[in-house]
Order: structure tokens, then sequence, then C-alpha cells
């Protein structure tokens, strides 16, 4: 095992005990976590099993075998990235809701006195 | 319960200049023996807007705790509508632009039972009661252009606010109502994919008396884009699970 092979290791089960950490600790939802783990468990498969790396480059015809590295950390980062933004569409939705029917709720509060 | 017949929902936003006026104009508009409730939105203005309709005493008033823009301003005065089981709504603007001796028209439009929703055109005929900016009547040549393209219907003025729905259509909106910035050309489009009938009126509109457009030019180029945007998607929407809508 050469020694980046054991950073990138310890590096990948650091962050995922982070996450679950998190997740245990109630800071962080697990549907919003289930992709960082699964970032986490990728991380963890590429710096157990070295060649994956080449292979993958070689099957997408990648000639810079580390490119496929920056290539899956930004695809999940994107991915995760429009989640969010789902996530924040939806609360938009039900801030909006919420206020109206706080409106509402006031109007007829205000009627009864 | 029912409050009462027509439901008049004017959304504010920092209208303390013109809403006195507005609502007298209502009310000296109100045809004898009708029951017409006005209701206003405060959608979190910075100004004496809720003192000034407080000190009227005419109108009902539903105050948004949080900004949500003219969409979330009207849905909540469309919910109101529905849930009181008004039989009809009417948008109308806050600062002064409309005219409420309007109203009359497109409530006896409804009421014929010819269509759903009315809206009030100002070039559906000419006239020079309306001034517009160059740059906004290319956009609206471009969205009647746009909504002709999905629709097949004309539709001359559809960046109007002024509009009256019918108990129906009001119920759907207060459901549906696409409730982000900018929804008046969206609208046209949901109620089409839907099944109700639009039909527009020539009413001329007055030059805004007090306040400011939320269209300000340099927002021009969102609002075409965003505007754009909403409306193809809203076209390629399934219609809702719309259970009320009886014609057919």
């Amino acid at each position: 095992m050469t020694k980046i092979q054991i950073i990138a290791i310890i590096g990948s089960l650091f962050f995922l005990s982070g996450i679950i950490q998190a997740i245990r600790l109630k800071r962080l939802k697990e549907a919003y976590a289930l992709l960082w783990l699964a970032t986490g468990i990728i991380f963890l498969i590429v710096s157990c099993w070295q060649h994956a790396i080449d292979k993958l480059a070689s099957i997408f015809g990648i000639a810079y075998a580390p490119a496929v590295l920056f290539l899956v950390m930004l695809m999940s980062v994107i991915v995760i990235l429009i989640q969010y933004s789902m996530v924040i569409s939806r609360q938009n939705d039900q801030i909006k809701n919420l206020t109206q029917e706080i409106a509402l709720l006031k109007q007829q509060l205000k009627k009864k006195h | 319960m029912a409050e009462g017949e027509v439901c008049i929902i004017i959304p504010c936003y920092n209208e303390q200049e013109s809403i006195r006026n507005v609502i007298q104009d209502i009310l000296e508009n109100t045809p004898d023996g009708e029951l017409w409730t006005i209701l206003t939105v405060n959608d979190c203005s910075t100004d004496d807007t809720v003192k000034t309709i407080e000190a009227t005493q005419k109108a009902v008033i539903l105050d948004l705790p949080c900004n949500l823009g003219i969409g979330g301003a009207v849905q909540a005065g469309l919910k109101y509508a529905s849930r009181n089981n008004f039989s009809y709504a009417v948008k109308f603007d806050g600062d002064g632009q409309h005219l409420a001796k309007n109203i009359c028209k497109f409530i006896s439009e409804l009421k014929s039972g010819s269509t759903d929703v009315v809206i009030g055109s100002r070039f559906c005929i000419k006239h020079d009661g309306f001034k517009s900016t160059f740059l906004r009547q290319v956009g609206i040549k471009y969205f009647q252009w746009l909504i002709k393209l999905i629709t097949g219907k004309t539709i001359t003025d559809s960046t109007s606010g002024f509009r009256a729905y019918n108990h129906q259509a009001l119920s759907f909106m207060a459901e549906h109502y696409p409730a982000f910035d900018y929804p008046e050309p969206e609208e046209i489009i949901l109620l089409n994919r839907n099944n109700f009938r639009i039909k527009e009126i020539p009413c001329e509109m007055r030059k805004r008396q007090g306040g400011i457009s939320c269209l300000s030019s340099n927002r021009a180029v969102y609002y075409m884009i965003k505007v754009s945007f909403s409306i193809l998607m809203a076209a390629l929407r399934k219609p809702e699970n719309n259970k009320g809508l009886t014609h057919d």
C-alpha cells in the first residue's frame, strides 16, 4: 500500500464517520445525507482500489486518469446542489402557504374580537 | 357561509398614496343591493398602507407576515374568497390603474355564463387612456404571439392584472395560482390548460396614481426570460385534477 493510499482511506473514513455522526446527532436529515454517504463510499472505493481510476479512464477514453476523479467529484457536487435547489423550491412553497395561512388566521382572529 | 357575492382582491405593497382613492372608487361604483367585499392583501408594506386602509373602515385586511410578491398576495386573497364561498372574485390593482366602473361589466359577463375568467384589456380598442413605453409594447406583442402559439387563442393584454373569476375558476386558482413573481401571462396558460374559458373585455386604464411599478426597466430582461420560460413549462404540465369543473 502506498502512502497516498493510506491517507486517502483514512480521509474517506473520517468523511464517512463525520456524516454518520451528524445524522446520529440529528444535525443532518437522512434524506439529505444519502448523496453525501454515496460520495463518501465512492471515495473509499477509489482509495482502496487504485486501479478503479485507470479502468474507468480507459473505459471512457480519458487520457489523463486523475481527470476521472475530478469528474466523479464534480458530478457528485452537481447532483447534491440540484437536490438542494429542489429542497429550496419546496420550502419556498411551504413558506408561502404558511404565510398565507397566518394572514388568513390573523384576519379571522381579528373578526372575532 | 357566503359572506357576499363579489370579493375584490387588492394586493397592496406600499400603496398609501393611492389606496384610499381606490377603495373610494370601488365604493362609489358598487351597484345598489349588491354586496361587494373589498379585500386588501398587505404584502409587508413599509409605509402606512395598513393604517390608511384601516382608517377607511371599509375593507377587510389580510396581513401577510412575509413579503411574498404579487402572486403570493393574490393567491392569499383567492384562498379567502374560496373559503368564504364567494361567487366571484375580482383582482384589482392598488395603485389606481384600474377603474372600478368596469367591475360591473366583468361580473355581468361572468353571470351570463359565457366565460369563467374575464381579463380587462387595454388593447382591444383604440384609446389614449393608457400610454405605454415602446419596450413594454414590444414585450406585450411578444407575449401575445407566444400565447397564441401555445393556446391558439388571442389574448391582447396578457400582462393585465385586472381580472375577474367565477366560483369554479377562483377555487381552482386559490389552489394552483402560479404564486411567484409576474404570474399574469402564466396564469392564462394554466387556465387554458385546465379548460377554463377566458374572455377579454376592453377597458381603459389610468396612469398609476402613486407607488412604483413592479416592472422597472432594468428587470425587463429578467421578466421576459422568466415569464417565457414559465409559460413554456406551464404548457408542458398535465392539467391538474380539477373535479370542480363541470362544463365541457
